[in-house]
């Protein structure tokens, strides 16, 4: 039986001996990586991807810090900042081939960047122009990207949990190589859709890796008040699986967590729960007011292990950069947004009749009869979109 | 009577009731320290302690079933959702648990909590801030369904749910949480449940809305009278127990009437109106009763304005309900 697997009672007691250490104290820690699971972090980054993987944090930085700005200007209605969570998501996704399937939640905008999506095109749902691969019609954030197998995300929190451990069953029956991932938070795990995801998982040993950021809050609610569980990743030893932390903010860690469990996946051994211990440096959302709930101090103390800055004097040590060039990347960096952001603003809106489509895939006699009002109520000036 | 928003009033009626009453306890998400995200419990943690303003971990289920059994114990519960988008994984609590306890129990378990939780469209929120899914709820028998669209209405109202025998959901309109002030009665006032408000007389048709719909209804029916068409304009506020004889009486009078809310169509309240007046009122009628709603599409982010009906909309239906016959 599984319960007796050698490996999970190993991982067991590795998380157990945790519980000596609330959580909280390690998150403010300046030691490299104090919260990775000994033995998770076989594979390191390879590091001819070291510079890619840097670059591609200071895009999804940069972005943050414009996007937060169009926001307050009133040009985008809304965003998700990710910053303090770039090396977990770099990480992981970087891990990941093609064929696999990501179950993102809203804040997974540099796994998007990983995967291939154009930055364009995530500016194009942030404006939700007529552009937009999803035709404006979420919030933005919600990003759905069908040639990347980045499945459309949802604001209700959880509910894609079980569907990627659904998406892997089916990967199962059809012999397909590949494995599903879901990203959610600490929150997420108080949802029902997370305790039916991992149940199913342990049951059908599908290729499914749960991949929690644990950021430390759910909006105001700190992780300590979420869950009595010293680590999160213990939950799956519940469900008959591995958990194992890694230190988020560590790439080799995160990168060898998720590779490993890939490869396990594949080979039939069934699904892993991976909680990548990172901080939320900025607000929850543009709608949110950390100083209400959160002492700067603790974000003062989290930054000290900035996943952008480690990376970068990780790179300064191997020689692979200097202040010159990473200046000169910063700069590029922010000349992409710009320059995708001039690209995204300047297309034309959503056509004023495209939310009447695809609710089915053949309108319904009433939705036509729906539309024939709506165009006769604009013909009339009734409506002025 | 002191001068607030909506969502204030909403915030001094909670103060109140949980000053006159121990047993009043509140739970939700970031409802504590951080005073809900629209400041609806803001300043009570602080004032009442944390046992009493109880931040919940992200689970409405845990919210609503934990309300259920504080609720059979004997506390008053009163139970945020932080937006109706996200009571669904509630849904079997409320639907299956809370509104058939008194039923199922013949009587020895009544089960009284309010959920309160903010709804419709207007913010920018997209598909799942903004939805308005009170037919759900409407039609599920043992629950009553409250949705006030003013300052004192929010504090009476919600003063009323928490004294009541029965389960409450109570929504309020979000999009008008701070652009509606008024007058709101000091102390325990309390609006009874059941009776619809008059929001304006009129003799040529009348206009059932409530919520958020209330105000564009009523900027329609001053554009009317301008052409010189009289409206009343009825605010339900309380979809169950609806008040059934003011809505007919009302068609008795006029002879037309116009259903206005933002769900969408099908199966929406206005549904239930119709029928109510098909049945009750056909004789006084003279002409088709019109509804002007969302439409049955899920809740659109970029096209909201188009989706929501707003006062131009509102007029064109009284408008045409009027001249054809
Ligand atoms: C079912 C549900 N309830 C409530 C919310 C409102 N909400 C949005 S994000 C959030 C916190 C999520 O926290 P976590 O899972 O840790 O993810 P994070 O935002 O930290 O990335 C809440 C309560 C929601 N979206 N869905
Ligand atoms: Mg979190």
């Amino acid at each position: 039986m599984r319960a007796t697997d050698p490996e999970l009672l190993q991982t067991s007691s590795v998380i157990s001996s945790a519980r000596v250490r609330p959580e909280r104290d390690l998150v403010s820690t300046a030691a490299p990586s104090p919260r990775t699971s000994p033995g998770a972090a076989a594979d390191p980054f390879p590091p001819a991807r070291l510079p890619e993987a840097y670059r591609t944090m200071l895009l999804a930085r940069a972005t943050d810090e414009r996007c937060l700005s169009l926001q307050r200007q009133g040009r985008i209605g809304f965003y998700v900042p990710l910053s303090g969570q770039e090396a977990a998501q770099v990480g992981s996704a970087a891990a990941l081939e093609p064929v696999d399937w990501v179950f993102p939640a809203y804040r997974e905008l540099a796994v998007a960047l990983v995967r291939g999506v154009p930055l364009v095109a995530i500016l194009d749902q942030l404006f939700a122009n007529s552009r937009d691969r999803t035709k404006g019609r979420q919030m933005p954030n919600h990003f759905g990207f069908r040639d990347q197998n980045f499945v459309v995300a949802s604001s209700p929190i959880g509910t894609q949990i079980t569907q990627a451990v659904g998406a892997a069953m089916a990967a199962q029956r059809r012999k397909d190589p590949i494995v599903t991932l879901a990203y959610f938070g600490d929150g997420a795990t108080s949802s029902n859709d997370f305790h039916a995801g991992m149940n199913f998982a342990g049951v059908y040993r599908t290729p499914t890796i749960f991949f929690c950021q644990n950021n430390g809050w759910a909006i105001s609610l700190p992780r300590d008040r979420q869950t009595m569980s010293p680590t999160l990743a213990e939950k799956a030893s519940a469900y008959g699986f591995r958990g194992v932390v890694v230190d988020g903010n560590d790439l080799d860690a995160v990168y060898g967590a998720v590779r490993e469990a890939r490869a396990r996946a594949i080979a039939g051994d069934g699904p892993t729960f991976i909680e990548a211990q990172v901080y939320r440096f900025g607000a929850h959302s543009t709608s949110d007011d950390p100083k209400r709930y959160r002492p700067e101090a603790l974000v003062e103390a989290a930054k000290r292990r900035d996943p952008v800055r480690l990376l970068r004097d990780r790179l300064v040590a191997a020689g692979l950069l200097d202040d010159a060039r990473d200046a000169q990347w910063w700069e590029a960096s922010r000349a992409e947004v710009a320059k995708a952001v001039e690209s995204a603003e300047g297309v034309a809106p959503v056509d004023p009749m495209s939310f009447l489509d695809d609710v089915f895939a053949t309108p319904t006699y009433r939705l036509q009869a729906e539309r024939d009002a709506l165009e006769q109520l604009v013909r009339d000036g009734v409506v002025k979109p | 009577m002191t001068e607030r928003t909506l969502v204030q009033a909403v915030n001094r009626g909670l103060f109140e009731a949980m000053q006159a009453d121990p047993d009043v306890v509140l739970l939700g998400e970031d409802i504590g320290v951080n005073g809900g995200v629209f400041r609806a419990t803001e300043g009570l943690a602080q004032q009442f302690g944390t046992d009493r303003v109880v931040d919940t971990p992200l689970s409405e289920t845990g919210i609503v079933g934990t309300a259920i059994g504080m609720a059979l114990y004997g506390l008053k519960p009163v139970a945020e959702i932080q937006f109706l988008d996200f009571i669904y994984p509630a849904f079997d609590q409320i639907v299956s648990e809370l509104a058939k306890f008194r039923y199922r129990s013949g009587g020895q378990y009544p089960c009284h909590v309010v959920i309160r939780t903010p709804y419709g469209g207007g913010i920018k929120g997209g598909l799942y801030h903004s939805q308005s899914s009170e037919a759900y709820f409407a039609h599920t028998p043992g629950l009553k369904v409250i949705v006030p669209s003013t300052p004192a209405d929010a504090k009476g109202l919600l003063l009323t749910a928490i004294q009541d025998e029965d389960p409450v959901l109570f929504l309020e309109p979000k999009r008008i949480y701070r652009s509606v002030t008024g007058e709101v009665p000091d102390g325990d006032h309390r609006v009874p449940f059941g009776v619809a408000r008059l929001v304006r007389e009129g003799t040529d048709a009348s206009v059932f809305a409530y919520g958020a719909m209330i105000p564009p209804t009523v900027d329609a029916a001053e554009t009317l009278a301008g052409e010189g068409i009289s409206v009343e304009v009825i605010d339900l506020r309380s979809l169950v127990p609806l008040d059934e004889a003011a809505v007919v009486a009302s068609v008795e009078k006029t002879g037309r009437a116009v259903v206005v809310h933002e769900a969408p169509r099908t199966c929406g309240f206005g549904a239930e109106i119709s029928a109510l007046l098909a049945e009750r009122a056909f004789y006084s009628l003279k002409a088709p009763i019109a509804r002007v709603t969302g439409f049955d599409t899920p809740f659109p982010y970029a096209l909201e304005n188009v989706y929501l009906p707003d006062a131009a909309r509102i007029a064109h239906a009284i408008r045409s309900t009027v001249r054809s016959g």
